[in-house]
Protein backbone atom coordinates (compact mmCIF):
# COMPACT_ATOMS: atom_id res chain seq x y z
CA UNK A 1 0.00 0.00 0.00
CA UNK A 2 1.55 3.19 -0.94
CA UNK A 3 1.14 6.86 0.53
CA UNK A 4 2.03 10.10 -1.08
CA UNK A 5 4.85 12.04 0.78
CA UNK A 6 5.92 15.85 -0.02
CA UNK A 7 8.63 17.59 1.34
CA UNK A 8 11.55 19.93 0.38
CA UNK A 9 14.98 18.66 -0.49
CA UNK A 10 17.46 20.72 -1.30
CA UNK A 11 15.31 23.81 -2.15
CA UNK A 12 12.66 22.04 -4.40
CA UNK A 13 9.70 20.56 -3.45
CA UNK A 14 9.58 17.06 -4.43
CA UNK A 15 6.30 14.65 -3.73
CA UNK A 16 6.52 10.40 -4.19
CA UNK A 17 4.81 7.70 -3.59
CA UNK A 18 6.07 5.33 -1.00
CA UNK A 19 5.33 2.35 0.82
CA UNK A 20 4.93 3.28 4.78
CA UNK A 21 8.02 1.29 5.58
CA UNK A 22 10.13 3.50 3.11
CA UNK A 23 12.85 5.19 4.63
CA UNK A 24 14.42 8.69 4.24
CA UNK A 25 17.54 7.78 3.15
CA UNK A 26 15.70 5.24 0.46
CA UNK A 27 13.65 7.88 -0.67
CA UNK A 28 16.58 10.33 -1.05
CA UNK A 29 18.47 7.95 -2.93
CA UNK A 30 16.49 5.33 -5.24
CA UNK A 31 12.85 7.59 -5.52
CA UNK A 32 14.97 11.15 -5.92
CA UNK A 33 18.35 10.06 -7.22
CA UNK A 34 20.75 11.17 -4.49
CA UNK A 35 22.99 9.17 -4.11
CA UNK A 36 25.55 11.41 -2.67
CA UNK A 37 23.53 10.33 0.82
CA UNK A 38 25.13 7.03 1.27
CA UNK A 39 24.03 4.00 3.58
CA UNK A 40 26.83 2.43 5.57
CA UNK A 41 25.99 0.56 8.37
CA UNK A 42 21.81 0.53 8.41
CA UNK A 43 21.92 0.32 11.90
CA UNK A 44 22.26 3.93 13.01
CA UNK A 45 26.03 3.56 14.28
CA UNK A 46 27.74 4.75 11.82
CA UNK A 47 26.16 7.68 10.11
CA UNK A 48 26.97 7.94 6.82
CA UNK A 49 23.43 8.76 6.22
CA UNK A 50 23.62 11.67 7.84
CA UNK A 51 21.19 14.78 6.33
CA UNK A 52 19.42 17.64 7.54
CA UNK A 53 15.54 17.45 8.70
CA UNK A 54 14.42 21.00 9.32
CA UNK A 55 17.98 22.12 9.79
CA UNK A 56 19.08 19.12 12.33
CA UNK A 57 21.59 16.39 11.61
CA UNK A 58 19.55 13.18 11.59
CA UNK A 59 20.70 9.33 10.57
CA UNK A 60 17.91 9.15 7.54
CA UNK A 61 18.45 5.28 8.06
CA UNK A 62 16.37 5.23 10.94
CA UNK A 63 14.19 7.63 10.15
CA UNK A 64 10.92 6.58 7.67
CA UNK A 65 9.98 9.10 4.75
CA UNK A 66 6.65 9.53 6.03
CA UNK A 67 7.87 11.61 9.30
CA UNK A 68 9.73 13.90 6.77
CA UNK A 69 6.36 14.71 5.75
CA UNK A 70 6.40 18.69 5.19
CA UNK A 71 9.72 19.17 5.95
CA UNK A 72 13.04 20.72 5.37
CA UNK A 73 15.73 18.16 3.97
CA UNK A 74 18.63 19.26 2.93
CA UNK A 75 21.48 16.80 1.95
CA UNK A 76 25.14 16.58 0.70
CA UNK A 77 23.82 17.70 -3.23
CA UNK A 78 22.22 20.75 -1.91
CA UNK A 79 25.36 22.46 0.06
CA UNK A 80 27.50 23.98 -2.82
CA UNK A 81 25.46 26.81 -4.37
CA UNK A 82 25.95 27.83 -7.94
CA UNK A 83 29.54 25.70 -8.63
CA UNK A 84 31.06 26.94 -5.40
CA UNK A 85 31.29 24.14 -2.09
CA UNK A 86 29.93 25.16 0.82
CA UNK A 87 32.69 26.46 3.25
CA UNK A 88 32.53 22.87 5.49
CA UNK A 89 33.35 21.12 1.43
CA UNK A 90 35.56 23.17 1.37
CA UNK A 91 37.72 22.71 4.22
CA UNK A 92 37.52 19.21 3.73
CA UNK A 93 38.97 19.61 0.18
CA UNK A 94 41.81 21.69 1.38
CA UNK A 95 42.52 19.75 4.49
CA UNK A 96 42.20 16.49 3.23
CA UNK A 97 39.62 15.58 5.84
CA UNK A 98 38.79 12.17 3.81
CA UNK A 99 40.47 9.51 2.35
CA UNK A 100 38.31 7.10 0.71
CA UNK A 101 35.39 9.66 1.09
CA UNK A 102 32.69 7.17 2.15
CA UNK A 103 31.74 8.82 5.44
CA UNK A 104 32.32 12.06 3.86
CA UNK A 105 28.69 13.27 3.09
CA UNK A 106 27.61 12.43 6.61
CA UNK A 107 30.52 13.78 8.26
CA UNK A 108 30.18 17.25 6.81
CA UNK A 109 26.20 17.36 7.14
CA UNK A 110 26.95 16.60 10.99
CA UNK A 111 30.08 19.01 10.89
CA UNK A 112 27.97 21.77 9.66
CA UNK A 113 25.07 21.21 12.04
CA UNK A 114 28.10 20.37 15.22
CA UNK A 115 29.89 24.09 14.48
CA UNK A 116 26.57 26.24 14.27
CA UNK A 117 26.97 29.28 16.01
CA UNK A 118 30.33 28.09 17.32
CA UNK A 119 33.26 29.42 15.33
CA UNK A 120 35.48 28.73 17.91
CA UNK A 121 34.97 24.84 18.87
CA UNK A 122 37.59 22.84 20.08
CA UNK A 123 39.12 19.89 19.19
CA UNK A 124 37.78 18.08 22.21
CA UNK A 125 34.04 19.08 21.27
CA UNK A 126 34.59 18.50 17.64
CA UNK A 127 36.06 14.72 18.52
CA UNK A 128 32.93 14.28 21.17
CA UNK A 129 30.67 16.19 18.65
CA UNK A 130 31.69 13.30 15.89
CA UNK A 131 30.44 10.50 18.44
CA UNK A 132 27.69 9.38 15.79
CA UNK A 133 30.42 9.36 12.65
CA UNK A 134 32.75 6.63 12.29
CA UNK A 135 35.47 6.85 9.41
CA UNK A 136 36.04 3.03 8.27
CA UNK A 137 40.22 4.67 7.50
CA UNK A 138 40.27 6.22 10.89
CA UNK A 139 41.46 9.33 9.31
CA UNK A 140 39.87 11.38 11.99
CA UNK A 141 42.83 14.05 12.35
CA UNK A 142 42.28 15.14 8.96
CA UNK A 143 38.34 15.06 9.63
CA UNK A 144 38.91 17.33 13.20
CA UNK A 145 41.14 19.75 11.64
CA UNK A 146 38.93 20.27 8.59
CA UNK A 147 35.99 21.06 10.91
CA UNK A 148 37.78 23.46 12.74
CA UNK A 149 38.45 25.23 9.82
CA UNK A 150 34.68 24.61 8.66
CA UNK A 151 33.81 26.17 12.01
CA UNK A 152 36.00 29.36 10.99
CA UNK A 153 35.58 29.64 7.65
CA UNK A 154 31.41 29.51 8.35
CA UNK A 155 31.67 32.27 10.69
CA UNK A 156 33.35 35.00 7.88
CA UNK B 1 10.82 -4.37 7.58
CA UNK B 2 7.13 -5.99 7.67
CA UNK B 3 4.78 -3.67 5.71
CA UNK B 4 2.93 -1.20 8.34
CA UNK B 5 -0.17 1.05 7.74
CA UNK B 6 0.98 4.76 9.06
CA UNK B 7 -1.18 6.95 10.75
CA UNK B 8 -0.20 10.54 12.07
CA UNK B 9 -2.96 11.83 14.63
CA UNK B 10 -3.51 15.11 15.01
CA UNK B 11 -4.06 14.83 18.86
CA UNK B 12 -3.79 12.33 21.57
CA UNK B 13 -7.84 11.86 21.51
CA UNK B 14 -7.32 11.19 17.73
CA UNK B 15 -3.79 8.87 18.32
CA UNK B 16 -5.82 6.98 21.35
CA UNK B 17 -8.44 5.68 18.92
CA UNK B 18 -6.58 4.75 16.05
CA UNK B 19 -4.07 2.67 18.60
CA UNK B 20 -7.59 1.28 19.97
CA UNK B 21 -9.05 -0.04 16.51
CA UNK B 22 -5.94 -1.48 15.04
CA UNK B 23 -5.16 -4.54 14.85
CA UNK B 24 -1.59 -4.97 16.13
CA UNK B 25 -0.72 -1.23 16.42
CA UNK B 26 2.65 0.36 17.92
CA UNK B 27 3.19 3.88 18.99
CA UNK B 28 6.09 5.22 17.34
CA UNK B 29 7.64 8.33 19.78
CA UNK B 30 11.47 9.29 18.01
CA UNK B 31 11.82 5.62 16.61
CA UNK B 32 15.54 5.63 17.23
CA UNK B 33 14.93 1.86 18.84
CA UNK B 34 11.99 1.18 17.04
CA UNK B 35 12.82 1.65 13.67
CA UNK B 36 15.73 -0.63 13.98
CA UNK B 37 13.71 -3.29 16.12
CA UNK B 38 11.48 -3.43 12.59
CA UNK B 39 14.44 -3.33 10.38
CA UNK B 40 15.26 -6.54 12.22
CA UNK B 41 11.91 -7.95 11.58
CA UNK B 42 11.76 -8.22 15.59
CA UNK B 43 8.39 -7.10 15.22
CA UNK B 44 5.48 -7.07 12.96
CA UNK B 45 3.08 -3.98 14.27
CA UNK B 46 -0.15 -3.72 11.89
CA UNK B 47 -0.19 0.02 12.47
CA UNK B 48 2.68 2.97 13.59
CA UNK B 49 0.67 5.60 15.10
CA UNK B 50 3.78 8.72 14.88
CA UNK B 51 3.17 10.92 18.04
CA UNK B 52 5.18 13.48 16.46
CA UNK B 53 1.86 15.39 14.99
CA UNK B 54 0.80 16.09 18.65
CA UNK B 55 2.04 19.34 19.95
CA UNK B 56 0.07 18.53 23.76
CA UNK B 57 3.12 15.52 24.37
CA UNK B 58 5.88 18.50 23.76
CA UNK B 59 7.88 20.64 25.87
CA UNK B 60 9.01 21.42 29.64
CA UNK B 61 7.45 23.54 32.09
CA UNK B 62 7.97 24.25 36.05
CA UNK B 63 5.15 23.59 38.10
CA UNK B 64 6.57 24.48 41.57
CA UNK B 65 8.81 22.19 42.79
CA UNK B 66 8.65 20.30 39.68
CA UNK B 67 9.95 19.87 36.31
CA UNK B 68 7.50 18.35 33.98
CA UNK B 69 8.71 17.01 30.31
CA UNK B 70 5.98 16.43 27.33
CA UNK B 71 6.77 12.97 26.66
CA UNK B 72 7.68 13.51 22.73
CA UNK B 73 9.98 15.86 24.45
CA UNK B 74 13.23 15.27 22.45
CA UNK B 75 16.84 14.16 24.13
CA UNK B 76 18.21 17.29 22.48
CA UNK B 77 15.56 19.52 23.64
CA UNK B 78 15.73 17.99 27.21
CA UNK B 79 19.90 18.77 26.65
CA UNK B 80 19.38 22.10 25.74
CA UNK B 81 16.71 23.88 28.14
CA UNK B 82 17.52 26.38 29.98
CA UNK B 83 14.80 25.26 32.76
CA UNK B 84 16.25 21.67 32.85
CA UNK B 85 20.14 22.70 33.53
CA UNK B 86 18.99 25.61 36.11
CA UNK B 87 16.36 22.75 38.30
CA UNK B 88 18.04 19.97 37.61
CA UNK B 89 21.32 20.16 36.03
CA UNK B 90 22.29 16.29 36.37
CA UNK B 91 18.91 15.42 34.25
CA UNK B 92 20.07 17.78 31.35
CA UNK B 93 23.86 16.29 31.64
CA UNK B 94 22.17 12.53 31.49
CA UNK B 95 20.35 13.45 28.00
CA UNK B 96 23.07 15.35 26.61
CA UNK B 97 25.21 12.09 27.05
CA UNK B 98 22.42 9.81 25.21
CA UNK B 99 23.04 7.76 22.11
CA UNK B 100 25.25 10.23 19.87
CA UNK B 101 23.87 14.04 18.27
CA UNK B 102 21.37 12.20 16.17
CA UNK B 103 19.81 10.16 18.06
CA UNK B 104 19.15 13.18 20.70
CA UNK B 105 17.89 14.78 17.61
CA UNK B 106 15.12 12.04 17.25
CA UNK B 107 14.90 10.52 20.59
CA UNK B 108 12.58 11.00 23.23
CA UNK B 109 11.35 10.92 26.85
CA UNK B 110 8.58 8.63 26.70
CA UNK B 111 9.96 6.42 24.14
CA UNK B 112 13.01 5.55 25.92
CA UNK B 113 10.96 4.82 29.05
CA UNK B 114 8.34 2.78 27.27
CA UNK B 115 10.51 0.44 25.90
CA UNK B 116 12.98 0.26 29.62
CA UNK B 117 15.88 -0.85 27.72
CA UNK B 118 17.80 -2.37 30.56
CA UNK B 119 21.08 0.39 29.74
CA UNK B 120 18.89 3.20 28.83
CA UNK B 121 19.70 6.18 30.97
CA UNK B 122 16.46 7.65 31.78
CA UNK B 123 15.02 5.09 33.71
CA UNK B 124 17.37 5.93 36.45
CA UNK B 125 16.27 9.13 36.74
CA UNK B 126 13.13 8.42 37.01
CA UNK B 127 13.60 6.03 39.58
CA UNK B 128 16.28 7.80 41.66
CA UNK B 129 14.61 11.76 41.26
CA UNK B 130 10.92 10.08 42.43
CA UNK B 131 9.45 10.86 39.16
CA UNK B 132 5.56 10.41 38.29
CA UNK B 133 4.99 9.13 35.18
CA UNK B 134 1.48 10.65 33.55
CA UNK B 135 -0.52 8.71 31.34
CA UNK B 136 -3.67 8.88 28.57
CA UNK B 137 -5.42 7.28 31.93
CA UNK B 138 -3.42 7.52 35.21
CA UNK B 139 -0.39 8.78 36.91
CA UNK B 140 2.17 6.17 37.87
CA UNK B 141 5.34 6.02 40.62
CA UNK B 142 8.38 5.29 38.75
CA UNK B 143 8.54 2.54 40.87
CA UNK B 144 5.07 0.82 40.16
CA UNK B 145 6.01 1.69 35.95
CA UNK B 146 9.55 -0.16 35.40
CA UNK B 147 8.44 -4.10 36.16
CA UNK B 148 11.38 -5.73 34.33
CA UNK B 149 13.26 -6.21 31.57
CA UNK B 150 11.58 -3.85 28.55
CA UNK B 151 8.49 -4.29 30.69
CA UNK B 152 6.16 -1.25 31.85
CA UNK B 153 3.14 -1.25 33.49
CA UNK B 154 1.60 0.35 30.17
CA UNK B 155 -1.32 -1.25 29.59
CA UNK B 156 -2.97 -1.47 26.12
CA UNK B 157 -3.15 1.87 24.01
CA UNK B 158 -2.09 3.17 27.14
CA UNK B 159 0.22 6.17 26.30
CA UNK B 160 2.40 8.45 28.40
CA UNK B 161 2.08 12.14 28.16
CA UNK B 162 4.39 13.95 30.48
CA UNK B 163 6.71 12.72 33.26
CA UNK B 164 6.78 14.83 36.23
CA UNK B 165 10.81 15.41 38.01
CA UNK B 166 11.01 16.90 41.76
CA UNK B 167 13.76 19.16 41.82
CA UNK B 168 16.29 17.31 44.21
CA UNK B 169 18.62 19.18 46.52
CA UNK B 170 21.61 17.82 44.44
CA UNK B 171 21.57 15.05 42.02
CA UNK B 172 24.08 13.43 39.54
CA UNK B 173 24.64 11.00 36.97
CA UNK B 174 27.56 9.04 36.11
CA UNK B 175 27.89 6.43 33.08
CA UNK B 176 30.51 3.89 32.35
CA UNK B 177 29.34 3.74 28.78
CA UNK B 178 29.94 0.89 25.35
CA UNK B 179 32.22 2.33 23.45
CA UNK B 180 30.19 1.44 20.34
CA UNK B 181 26.33 1.73 21.14
CA UNK B 182 27.27 4.45 23.98
CA UNK B 183 24.27 2.52 26.02
CA UNK B 184 25.50 2.28 29.75
CA UNK B 185 27.10 -0.96 30.72
CA UNK B 186 26.28 0.99 33.90
CA UNK B 187 25.19 3.69 35.06
CA UNK B 188 24.66 5.37 38.37
CA UNK B 189 22.08 8.35 39.68
CA UNK B 190 22.41 9.68 42.66
CA UNK B 191 19.57 12.18 44.73
CA UNK B 192 19.59 13.65 47.30
CA UNK B 193 16.95 15.53 48.98
CA UNK B 194 16.69 16.89 52.48
CA UNK B 195 17.80 13.38 54.36
CA UNK B 196 16.69 11.18 52.22
CA UNK B 197 18.92 9.79 48.97
CA UNK B 198 18.46 7.33 46.26
CA UNK B 199 20.77 5.43 43.98
CA UNK B 200 19.43 3.97 40.69
CA UNK B 201 21.33 1.69 38.86
CA UNK B 202 21.06 1.02 35.27
CA UNK B 203 22.96 -0.88 32.55
CA UNK B 204 23.11 -4.06 35.18
CA UNK B 205 20.73 -5.58 36.32
CA UNK B 206 19.09 -8.60 34.25
CA UNK B 207 15.41 -6.94 35.11
CA UNK B 208 16.09 -3.83 34.41
CA UNK B 209 16.63 -0.64 36.80
CA UNK B 210 17.35 -1.15 40.62
CA UNK B 211 17.87 0.49 43.22
CA UNK B 212 20.42 0.31 46.29
CA UNK B 213 19.41 0.12 49.60
CA UNK B 214 22.30 -0.58 51.14
CA UNK B 215 23.99 2.79 49.31
CA UNK B 216 20.96 4.91 50.48
CA UNK B 217 20.92 4.12 54.13
CA UNK B 218 24.59 4.87 54.22
CA UNK B 219 24.80 7.90 52.43
CA UNK B 220 21.74 9.12 54.35
CA UNK B 221 23.91 8.96 57.20
CA UNK B 222 27.04 10.32 55.65
CA UNK B 223 26.66 11.72 52.63
CA UNK B 224 30.33 11.32 51.40
CA UNK B 225 32.00 8.70 48.45
CA UNK B 226 33.99 7.32 51.11
CA UNK B 227 31.30 5.95 53.23
CA UNK B 228 30.68 3.63 49.96
CA UNK B 229 33.93 2.64 49.95
CA UNK B 230 32.96 -0.55 52.59
CA UNK B 231 29.56 -1.31 50.81
CA UNK B 232 29.87 -4.32 48.07
CA UNK B 233 27.30 -4.86 45.43
CA UNK B 234 26.36 -8.37 44.32
CA UNK B 235 26.68 -9.64 41.52
CA UNK B 236 23.55 -12.26 42.14
CA UNK B 237 20.88 -11.17 39.14
CA UNK B 238 23.08 -8.71 37.19
CA UNK B 239 23.79 -9.12 33.43
CA UNK B 240 26.98 -10.66 32.10
CA UNK B 241 27.68 -10.44 28.55
CA UNK B 242 30.53 -9.97 25.92
CA UNK B 243 31.10 -6.46 27.32
CA UNK B 244 31.31 -7.26 30.97
CA UNK B 245 30.84 -9.87 33.45
CA UNK B 246 28.64 -9.44 35.79
CA UNK B 247 30.85 -9.37 38.73
CA UNK B 248 32.88 -6.29 36.56
CA UNK B 249 29.53 -4.68 36.62
CA UNK B 250 28.97 -4.95 39.97
CA UNK B 251 32.38 -3.46 41.08
CA UNK B 252 31.91 -0.93 38.67
CA UNK B 253 28.03 -0.01 40.19
CA UNK B 254 30.47 0.92 43.47
CA UNK B 255 32.73 3.09 41.28
CA UNK B 256 29.61 5.22 39.20
CA UNK B 257 28.06 5.84 42.72
CA UNK B 258 31.45 7.13 44.65
CA UNK B 259 31.77 9.49 41.36
CA UNK B 260 28.19 10.60 41.15
CA UNK B 261 28.59 11.22 45.28
CA UNK B 262 31.64 13.07 44.12
CA UNK B 263 29.81 15.25 41.76
CA UNK B 264 27.15 16.17 43.78
CA UNK B 265 29.68 18.47 45.46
Amino acid sequence: MSVTVSMTVNGKAVTGKVEPRTLLVQFLRDHLGLTGTHVGCDTSQCGACVVHVDGESVKSCTALAVQAEGAEVTTIEGLAKDGVLHPMQEAFRENHGLQCGFCTPGMVMSAIELVQGRPDISEKEIREGLDGNICRCTGYHNIVKSIKAGAAAMKG
Amino acid sequence: MYEFSYQRPGSLAEAIAAIKSADDGQVLAGGQTLLPTLKQRLAMPSDLIDLAGIGELKGVSVDGGNVVIGAMTRHADVAGSAEIRAKIPALAALADDIGDRQVRNRGTLGGSIANNDPAADYPAACLALGATITTSERKLAAEDFFTGLFETALGDGEIITSVSFPVPDKAAYMKFKNPASRYAIVGVFVVKTGSDVKVAVTGAGSGGVFRVPDMESALAANFSAGTLKDIEVSADGLNSDIHAAADYRAHLIGVMARRAVEACG
